[in-house]
């Protein structure tokens, strides 16, 4: 077990692409971190850097206290999971699980016992004498993982492990790989660009785009203090609302509507100068359908376009001021096309973001 | 709207579209059983002539069936033969199994571990296809002579193996363009080096590949002539060089000489039954997600 650090690391790939720009974080002994992100921001490019498989242009990587910039993959203590699985297609499950260890030499007594001890944990003892064609695709999935675990190593690095699973056995295979974290408390970096995914199976999660990293912080942290308008839109489902509001001496105007704000609220505010424009953020789980505002929140009129019924909730797209916004609330509240209703909201529950920067005016 | 107003179409159209359809079948096999007469014809003509007796081949008969089955012009060929087909399998089998190898290892290289150049490398190799044997004949005399390889097997084997480079790599590097990165990742991960996952990863995968090219390979040696011809004595002549010396100066025994050439011809086609069996599909099955 061990920590791992990017230590300002960068990589580039021919045509002066950045894939990674210049990445510092740190994972700490037993940590479970999730690298999320959209499609191309360079979290699996991360993962691979850490792997070995690719060189870095700059920066450090360290495991432990060890600086593994040019140490091979095969000495650098880590195991991969890889999103196609890459099982060994002429292998037996048992063969495609003893690889590492026959390569390191291991007995063979050695070498049985924790093959067993692998396939236990993960149900995989029936399979040990299959090949991989003829394996589901959740089987393949876990004796992939079962590579991994018989290795024991100081760091999984997971690559998006569950993405080519169905739904349900994604669910399935989530907690079953929590399950072994808690287990084996080895580190563990997860790539995905599933935000559902980072929220549920991470200890801390880290927002990449564009090979930058945006926020690291726990799932409630990015969740209530996004820093930045690509965090606060990317984490959460249904994504957070965003209108264009402006300055004024005595709050915000957003359309014709007056927003009163008060604490951090009204100094952000009064932080740019009058009359410019801010984005305002809010989570449609946020909004309330209310008869009577209370005091500590702000109310946004609207006019109702459509109800999503969804069971428990239901989703209610509706225009303010012009603008698009979505609210998520108890179905209980027969709110219809075509209504006009003030939504609540409260205070602490509101965003400011400036719409050039994109970073948090409340802090 | 559209589908009851195609309804009373139907049925007309089901009637005629199978019949139209057996009868383009039919053309197209009648097509191609001519071609394949076409082409078979030299080879039934070199059956029937390697049956008969001497006195019943001439040019006015030359398509009449024997009268009987006479196996002593293949005992004859084979007594005349024999040591030149040894020579030939001295030769082809060494000469096809090392080129394969050699061609699987570039193109493990060319397509798993390129490197700056590797592209224009894998060019220069190709363009090796292309140079005609006729135009480096002389030189190669030369070389092999200076380095006290002519007149014997080896160095026709050392040809055939450098000749053989190109089209060996290509095809493998081609096959090998379709086996994962991840597989060779993981095998870099589970603490393979470059020859360890060659040889417990991509050498095991290899098996449609090797019958292609050795296939490939086996039959081209066995049947070229000019390296031969020039490259070697009397005594290490392969049986293509010898059947062409089966012939006296005076008279020529076709029958014999049919005989031979059926024999001759046998061992390309054994090789092609035996190996064409590992044109495995699906061996990559399961690698990846299901």
């Amino acid at each position: 077990m061990a920590t791992v650090t990017f230590d300002h690391v960068t990589k580039r790939y021919p045509g002066n692409v950045t894939a990674v720009n210049d990445l510092s974080l740190e994972v700490a002994d037993g940590e479970f971190l999730v690298l999320v992100g959209p499609s191309g921001c360079g979290k699996t490019t991360a993962l691979r850097c850490l792997a070995g498989l690719e060189a870095i242009d700059g920066g450090r990587l360290l495991i432990g206290d060890r600086v593994v910039n040019d140490v091979a993959p095969k000495d650098r203590d880590i195991a991969m999971v890889f999103q196609s699985y890459a099982l060994y297609p002429h292998m037996t499950v048992y063969d495609n699980l003893a690889f590492g260890l026959k390569l390191r030499k291991m007995s063979k007594a050695d070498i049985e016992a924790r093959v067993q001890v692998a396939a236990d944990t993960l149900g995989l003892e029936k399979l040990l004498h299959r090949k991989p064609k003829a394996l589901s695709g959740g089987q393949r999935q876990r004796v992939a993982l079962g590579r991994a675990i018989v290795r024991e190593p100081k760091v999984f690095l997971m690559d998006e492990p569950l993405s080519n699973l169905d739904a349900k056995l994604r669910v399935q295979t989530r907690a079953e790989i929590l399950r072994l974290h808690r287990r084996l408390k080895t580190t563990i970096m997860y790539v995905t660009h599933d935000q559902v995914e980072a929220m549920t199976m991470g200890d801390r999660i880290a927002v990449m785009r564009d090979g930058l990293l945006h926020q690291i912080g726990t799932p409630q942290e990015l969740y209530m203090r996004p820093a930045n308008l690509f965090v606060a839109g990317f984490i959460g489902s249904p994504a957070m609302n965003f209108v264009t509001a402006r300055t004024s001496p005595d709050g915000l105007l957003f359309g014709s509507t007056r927003l009163a704000l008060r604490g951090a609220w009204r100094d952000a505010a009064a932080s740019v100068p009058d009359g410019s424009e801010v984005t305002l953020g809010f989570r449609p789980e946020h909004l309330e359908v209310a008869s009577e505002v209370p005091d500590a929140a702000i109310t946004i009129p609207a006019s109702v376009d459509v109800v999503e019924f969804l069971g428990n909730e239901e989703l209610i797209h509706a225009q303010a001021e012009g603008q698009e916004i979505i609210a998520l609330v108890s179905s209980d509240r027969k709110v219809q096309a075509g209504d006009q209703v003030d939504f609540a909201l409260a205070m602490e529950r509101l965003y400011l973001f400036d719409p050039t920067s994109g970073l948090s005016l409340v802090r | 709207m559209t589908a009851p107003a195609l309804a009373p179409k139907a049925p007309p159209m089901a009637g005629a579209r199978p019949r139209r359809r057996w009868a383009g079948t039919l053309v197209r096999y009648a097509i191609l059983l001519a071609f394949t007469a076409f082409f078979l014809l030299p080879v039934w003509l070199m059956l029937i002539t390697g049956l008969k007796r001497f006195a019943e081949v001439d040019l006015a008969h030359m398509w009449d069936l024997p009268s009987g089955i006479f196996l002593e012009n293949f005992s004859a060929a084979l007594a005349k033969l024999g040591p030149n087909l040894l020579n030939s399998v001295l030769l082809a089998v060494p000469a096809a199994g090392i080129s394969a190898l050699l061609g699987s290892m570039n193109g493990y290289v060319l397509s798993k571990w390129k490197f700056r150049g590797s592209d224009f490398i894998f060019t220069a190799f190709l363009f090796g296809m292309f140079i005609p044997y006729q135009s480096i004949l002389i030189p190669l005399v030369q070389f092999l002579s200076a380095i006290h390889l002519v007149g014997g097997i080896p160095g026709l084997i050392l040809v055939h193996v450098i000749y053989g480079i190109p089209i060996t790599t290509l095809i493998f590097r081609n096959y090998y363009a379709t086996v994962p990165n991840e597989l060779v990742e993981a095998g870099r991960i589970d603490g393979a080096g470059f020859f360890g996952i060659y040889r417990h990863v991509i050498l095991p995968l290899s098996v449609p590949g090797f019958a292609v090219v050795l296939i490939w390979q086996f039959t081209n040696i066995w049947n070229e002539f000019l390296f031969a011809i020039v490259l070697t004595r009397p005594g290490s002549w392969p049986v293509t060089v010898a059947l062409n010396n089966l012939a006296g100066s005076q008279i020529v025994e076709w029958n014999v000489q049919m005989a031979g050439a059926l024999l001759a011809a046998l061992p390309t086609l054994l090789v092609y039954i035996v190996l064409g069996r590992f044109f495995l599909r699906g061996l990559m099955a399961g690698a990846l997600k299901g």
